[in-house]
């Protein structure tokens, strides 16, 4: 096999990767944003899926992909209120309603998306060369020529840390997750900002879910999110609630998905049931080496993350 | 007040021996089908369910019911005993991984008859039954190996189990017969039914260089990923034609009905017995499918020609020699692998490019 055809071959697959990091990218953004706000939602895998199956039904339905998004990021949305109720303004434990909302995602979806089983989009998202940027030797390739939800992405990312750093929205939202009552005598509305992050975690959820049914797959299946929701938890921690080193992490992971395969393909003597494995090993891994830097170098989690605030109390 | 409870007791008595006399004049044929992914799934549990409906047809007088997406292991026995409660005498289990629960609750139930699918275990109450699918994968490894051009064909594989690896390696056998530089790369998904493994892994293979891919999974999602990118592929479980006139080649077809139908009217006829079945070809149990629209006539030609001589029994698909990966001869010239070393086959034959874990 020659060079040329190799490195035609990485650029397909990391381009595949880049895809299927996206899948990752949107709900750890969202899930970024909640916790910095003080909630812990552990629902993203319900969220997701709510959002990959109403997304995919509305694009069916619609023949439109884009609005198939939209109705995705909106039902995860949607989902997330019921979290949002629960840890906020009933102050429930914020892990056993995030749970529940898992459970109620994965229930509710394999429930009404029998019949969509097995039925094919004819539409889907087309890839878009971006010009001057998709002439970057390798790299070009890879990241701009993906499509229009790929490329909303790259934009969320840098919009995301803008917000979260340098406005102020950013900042009373990570005073509310490092201290609620502080934030409160400040004159910021502790529960509205809670709400607001926790929607917008839940819309991004969706949104991850809706890309993996509209673009990735493009099917419909009983959990078909398999455990990505819990990744990209994983990959908040590996990120250190960082938006911009999110997008690191999320493309690890798709890149690992990609690797799997090639690996096989090539005719590799590791089990294919190791490989397979493989995303959720390094998510262990993953978790471990981050959970260490994070203690080494005195990187804090939101102070505040999971603790229900009451403005009663004084 | 005796002469009420007398009667009351009469009247109990005429209804239980009424029942039991109805049941036994009516003896209705009612056979449940276990399918393990949905029975839309576009391949092998839609086969069967399409096998349960040639039967309701054929024989209007047999009750059918089906469940679907049913776990392999442990909780299948309780739906099978679910059924059997409810009065059904015939279970159809059309997953490998039934066999232990059919097993179990074929030993309780010496009247109902079991017929497993694609197992090994048996009772006077259980037989087996199963297709030879491997002459229709040599078929389909003749037509790919004569269309391709890059010689590199994937295979989307379920599980390394015997099944499949018989599928690859005849599949293999065609492809070298005619083409002796194919390789035949493999990629697990360690699932009957995961589209998204199956599209991945076909689009793997395509940005490896594969002009055609071959799939022994569930799920047309492979397919797909071949229409997309302007390949061939094989179809396999159902005849797909229709559905990609273009991609496909040719695909590997189950007509389960015609052996359903067999089961039912022998089972009728008091003449069942659970002797194994395992028909090829020539039985009508499987066949090649459609040829794709851009198949050209030579191709055709040959592989019907193949296909006579393998339904007159004059060529065996697995006949000497035969080579391993390694190159190692495993059949001897005028040797055939035994219809046993087919059932437990657990080697690649040459051109393969794949690893069977354990091995």
């Amino acid at each position: 096999m020659n060079s040329m055809h190799h490195s035609a071959i990485v650029i397909l697959l990391l381009s595949n990767a880049v895809k299927a990091g996206t899948i990752l990218l949107f709900p750890t953004i969202g899930e970024i944003f909640t916790e910095r706000a003080g909630i812990l939602n552990l629902g993203i895998e319900g969220m997701m899926l709510i959002g990959a199956f109403s997304g995919f039904m509305v694009s069916y339905i619609t023949h439109n992909p884009y609005l198939g998004f939209m109705a995705g990021v909106l039902s995860g949305g949607i989902a997330s209120l019921i979290h949002a109720f629960i840890s906020i303004t009933l102050r429930g434990n914020q892990i056993v309603s995030g749970l529940a909302l898992t459970i109620f995602g994965a229930g509710f979806t394999t429930f009404y998306g029998q019949k969509w089983i097995n039925m094919n989009l004819d539409v889907a998202p087309q890839n878009i060369q971006l010009p001057l940027l998709s002439k970057i030797p390798f790299v070009g390739t890879i990241l701009f020529n993906q499509d229009i939800i790929v490329y909303s992405s790259y934009a969320l990312v840098a919009v995301a840390w803008f917000i979260l750093y340098k406005t102020t929205i950013g900042m009373n939202l990570r005073a509310v997750g490092e201290n609620a009552k502080a934030a409160n005598a400040m004159g910021i509305n502790v529960y509205k900002t809670r709400y607001i992050w926790t929607f917008f975690g839940g819309l991004m959820a969706g949104a991850g879910g809706a890309y993996l049914t509209i673009s990735y797959a493009p099917f419909w299946l009983d959990g078909i999110t398999a455990g990505r929701g819990w990744i990209a938890i994983a990959l908040v921690i590996f990120a250190m609630w960082d938006p911009l080193k999110a997008i690191f992490g999320a493309y690890l992971f798709g890149s690992i998905n990609a690797l799997q395969f090639q690996l096989q393909a090539q005719g590799t003597t590791i089990p294919s049931a190791i490989l397979n494995m493989l995303p959720y090993l390094v998510t262990f891994i993953v978790i471990v080496l981050s959970s260490i830097i994070v203690k080494t170098k005195h990187i804090q989690p939101p102070k505040e993350l999971g603790v229900p605030y009451s403005r009663e109390e004084k | 007040m005796k002469r009420v409870v007398s009667i009351i007791l009469v009247v109990t008595a005429l209804i239980f021996a009424m029942d039991y006399t109805s049941n036994a004049k009516d003896a209705k044929l009612k056979a449940a089908f276990l399918y393990v992914g949905p029975h839309n799934d576009g391949g092998w549990s839609q086969s069967h369910n399409e096998g349960r409906l040639y039967l309701q047809k054929h024989m209007p007088d047999v009750e059918t019911a089906y469940s679907e997406t049913v776990p392999e292991g442990a909780p299948c026995e309780k739906i099978i005993r679910d059924y059997i409660h409810k009065g059904y005498n015939v279970i159809f289990g059309t997953s490998f991984g039934f066999m232990d629960s059919m097993y179990n609750v074929a030993k309780d139930y010496p009247d109902v008859k079991f017929e497993h699918c694609s197992g090994y275990k048996s009772r006077k109450n259980m037989g087996t039954y199963f297709g030879r699918m491997y002459q229709a994968d040599y078929l389909a490894g003749l037509v790919a190996g004569m269309t391709t051009k890059s010689n590199y064909i994937g295979f989307v594989a379920p599980f390394p189990i015997p099944e499949v690896i018989r599928e690859i390696d005849s599949f293999a056998l065609g492809a070298q017969e005619v083409n002796p530089k194919v390789t035949v790369h493999v990629i697990w998904t360690n699932s009957w039914f995961n589209p998204i493994k199956e599209r991945s892994a076909s689009e793997t293979f395509i940005a490896n260089g594969a002009d055609i891919i071959a799939s022994g999974c569930d799920s047309p999602a492979s397919i797909e990923g071949a229409k997309k990118a302007h390949i061939y592929a094989i179809g396999y479980d159902r005849d797909i034609h229709s559905k990609f006139p273009k991609t496909v080649l040719t695909s590997r077809v189950w007509h389960w009905g015609t052996f359903y139908t067999k089961v039912m009217q022998e089972i009728k006829n008091k003449t069942w017995t659970s002797a194994p079945y395992w028909g090829g070809l020539k039985d009508g149990i499987i066949s090649l499918g459609k040829f794709g629209d851009n198949v050209p006539v030579n191709i055709k030609k040959y592989v019907a020609k193949k296909q006579k001589e393998i339904e007159e029994g004059k060529f065996k698909v697995f006949a000497g020699p035969i080579y391993n990966q390694q190159g190692k001869l495993m059949v001897k010239k005028g040797d055939e692998l035994s219809d046993s070393k087919k059932l437990s086959l657990q080697w690649f034959v040459k051109g393969v490019v794949g690893t069977i874990p354990n091995n």
